[in-house]
């Protein structure tokens, strides 16, 4: 049996250390995604309307998707149909390149290259320090970019589960994945190059 | 025939390359895209490095944990879990 179709057993037969181990890994996920939809504030009401939601219609659920993608939809529909916060109309294809073009040379080339930084990362910043860092970065991204990062990247959904939970195209999943991922590799860095 | 070779095939430069990462890593690009991007890997440190850094970055991203419930939040939602229970019943 695979593993969601075991914790909705346990789930249906009133196992309630099921529904807290269920909450206990989706809740703060689930509250970060609603953040990008909702002020933070009102996350949280959105996040427990979620979890209501869901134990109301866990009878219903039929496992046509995974248990995952399906809570997250429910989550995304609450938070969008509770507001926006900002213009969420801005178009994917808007040009937004993955590297400051003044980094480039008139031949394309890179006149400033990528300095290296990927042993820096873990051998000058503490585990949990670092978790932080990342967090406070990903709160900077763009809505929508962070929407898709966090789905992807955090949670480890495929492309297509995105898609269905943000009612994306693939194609603009792609963009914003490439934007947001593209962002987060130059803040990185800008925390820890050599050269500072 | 190298420069009716370059014709056919032209290389990307270093600017266009970058934006090829997330199509690469995907395994959307084209099999010629892919036959570029790679071929350009090829004479590019930097573009090599850079294609390394976005594979770091996913994976550290991919490394954050979700943050313990707090105590009162478990019982809150062991509560809610038990209503739910009850109206079912």
């Amino acid at each position: 049996m695979d593993p969601d179709s075991e914790l909705l057993l346990r789930l249906r037969s009133g196992d309630e250390r099921a529904f807290v181990s269920l909450v206990e890994r989706y809740h703060e996920p689930m509250l970060r995604l609603a953040a990008s939809f909702v002020p933070s504030a009102v996350a949280e009401e959105v996040v427990q309307d979620t979890w209501l939601a869901a134990l109301r219609g866990m009878e219903s659920f039929e496992g046509r998707s995974s248990l995952k993608t399906w809570l997250f939809r429910i989550l995304v529909n609450r938070a969008r149909s509770t507001g926006s916060k900002e213009q969420r109309s801005v178009p994917v294809a808007d040009p937004e390149p993955a590297v400051d073009p003044t980094r480039f040379g008139g031949d394309g080339g890179w006149a400033d290259p990528p300095e290296h930084w990927i042993e820096a990362a873990e051998s000058r910043m503490e585990a949990g320090k670092l978790a932080d860092r990342i967090r406070a970065w990903l709160g900077e991204l763009p809505a929508r970019q962070r929407e898709v990062v966090l789905l992807r990247d955090v949670e480890g959904m495929s492309s297509e589960e995105v898609c269905a939970v943000l009612a994306l195209t693939e194609g603009n999943q792609r963009v914003l994945l490439h934007r947001g991922r593209s962002r987060l590799r130059q803040l990185f860095e800008d925390e820890f190059r050599e050269v500072q | 025939m190298r420069l009716l070779h370059r014709l056919r095939n032209p290389g990307l430069v270093c600017q266009q390359a970058v934006e090829l990462v997330t199509g690469y890593l995907e395994g959307s690009l084209s099999g010629r895209e892919r036959r570029r991007f790679e071929a350009h890997l090829v004479g590019c440190p930097h573009c090599t490095e850079y294609l390394a850094q976005m594979r770091e970055t996913i994976r550290l991203t991919g490394r954050l944990e979700p943050e313990d419930l707090t105590p009162q939040m478990r019982e809150e939602f062991t509560d809610l879990y038990r209503r739910w229970r009850s109206e079912q019943q």
